[in-house]
């Protein structure tokens, strides 16, 4: 569990450290992250080391989001005084997103998979 | 003496811990997408705040604790994904034009109503990453000028949304695949909605969890670009 929370923190570190020695606009987390994947595939990282912290951290993932949630409370005048297009915009775009995301994923995976029969 | 232990990091950690225990306890007893935990546990710890008056500051000191395990979650991402590495790779076409559409969707969609509906710039600003997960929101609204903590919030609340209504919208429409449904729930709902995705399947998980990802690069791309196109 020590040794994959471990690692976690280092790519990360690696990808904070790349990410701003580089100018990159790529956060340094998400950098982590394909350092990992390549680090999985080149099996310089073993996948049993990490696969207990991950499970715990992905397990858990929406509860971290909470803070942030909170802190919807310090603008609640700011909300109040543009409610309208914030609610509209966000509701209508979140389900837009969906449809769009997702029935082009399915039609291009079902013609993908047609041309393989 | 209490006032003084709110001011510790123990109060924000073991509020939210506690509250967000009890809502998972009513999530399983309900069994309704609608009480979704985070939810219940961001209006329930609002709530608890302004009752006994404690400021946001103070449970902050404790609530940044908590956000900060939100880093190595990301890299985490990696596992999931290199579990499902061959079906992911099999796909790769459908999943990458898929969240490109998506990160474009968004942008437009969120900004462009909000600006009809004669949102201010700072709030149309903050919405344009409003499906990206949280720490790479922050990165893109820092270096465009929207506000950071409310884009934070609306980040949070975009990603409540999508995990209550996602996949049951998705088959509404008639979207059944896992990867389907995955990559637009991701994609819309970045990690709030992941966890909910992993919940149903784990193939699906792990491909939202590659759509939080790629939808945080493809908006920070995209956005400067965008943005310079219109003039905004």
């Amino acid at each position: 569990m020590v040794r994959g929370l471990t690692l976690l923190l280092l790519f990360q570190l690696c990808g904070e450290f790349i990410s701003r020695i580089l100018d990159l606009p790529i956060p340094g987390n998400v950098l982590g992250m394909g350092l990992l994947l390549l680090a999985l595939i080149t099996k310089l990282v073993d996948i049993k080391w990490l696969e207990e912290a991950a499970e715990l951290l992905l397990s858990n993932l929406a509860l971290f989001f909470v803070p942030a949630g909170v802190g919807v409370m310090v603008y609640g005048d700011l909300i109040a005084a543009e409610w309208l297009p914030i609610s509209v915009a966000t509701v209508l775009s979140t389900f837009v997103v969906m449809a769009v995301t997702g029935k082009l994923a399915q039609k291009l995976e079902s013609t993908e998979s047609d041309d393989v029969d | 003496m209490w006032t003084e232990l709110v001011g510790t990091p123990l109060f924000g950690v073991t509020l939210t811990l506690v509250v967000y225990l009890l809502a998972q306890n009513l999530y399983r007893r309900i069994g309704s997408v609608w009480v979704n935990p985070v939810l219940v546990s961001i209006v329930t710890i609002i709530l608890l705040l302004k009752m006994t008056g404690i400021e946001h500051h103070d449970y902050a000191r404790g609530g940044d604790i908590l956000l900060f395990l939100l880093g190595p979650s990301v890299v985490a991402l990696a596992v999931p994904l290199y579990q499902r590495r061959k079906e992911i790779w099999q796909r790769k076409r459908p999943i990458m034009i898929g969240i490109f559409a998506g990160s474009l969707v968004s942008i437009i969609s969120a900004c462009g109503l909000a600006w009809i509906l004669g949102g201010s710039r700072e709030i149309i600003l903050s919405l344009a990453p409003k499906s990206v997960t949280t720490p790479i929101a922050i990165s893109i609204v820092e270096k465009i000028g929207g506000v950071a903590p409310l884009t934070a919030a609306l980040v949070v609340l975009t990603g409540c949304l999508g995990a209550i209504c996602g996949p049951e919208f998705c088959r509404l429409i008639g979207v059944t695949s896992p990867v389907a449904t995955g990559l637009a729930v991701g994609t819309a709902a970045h990690g709030i909605g992941t966890a909910r995705m992993f919940e149903i399947d784990r193939l699906a998980g792990a491909v939202a969890g590659l759509a939080i990802g790629l939808n945080g690069l493809m908006t920070t791309f995209l956005l400067p670009v965008l943005m310079s196109f219109t003039g905004f």
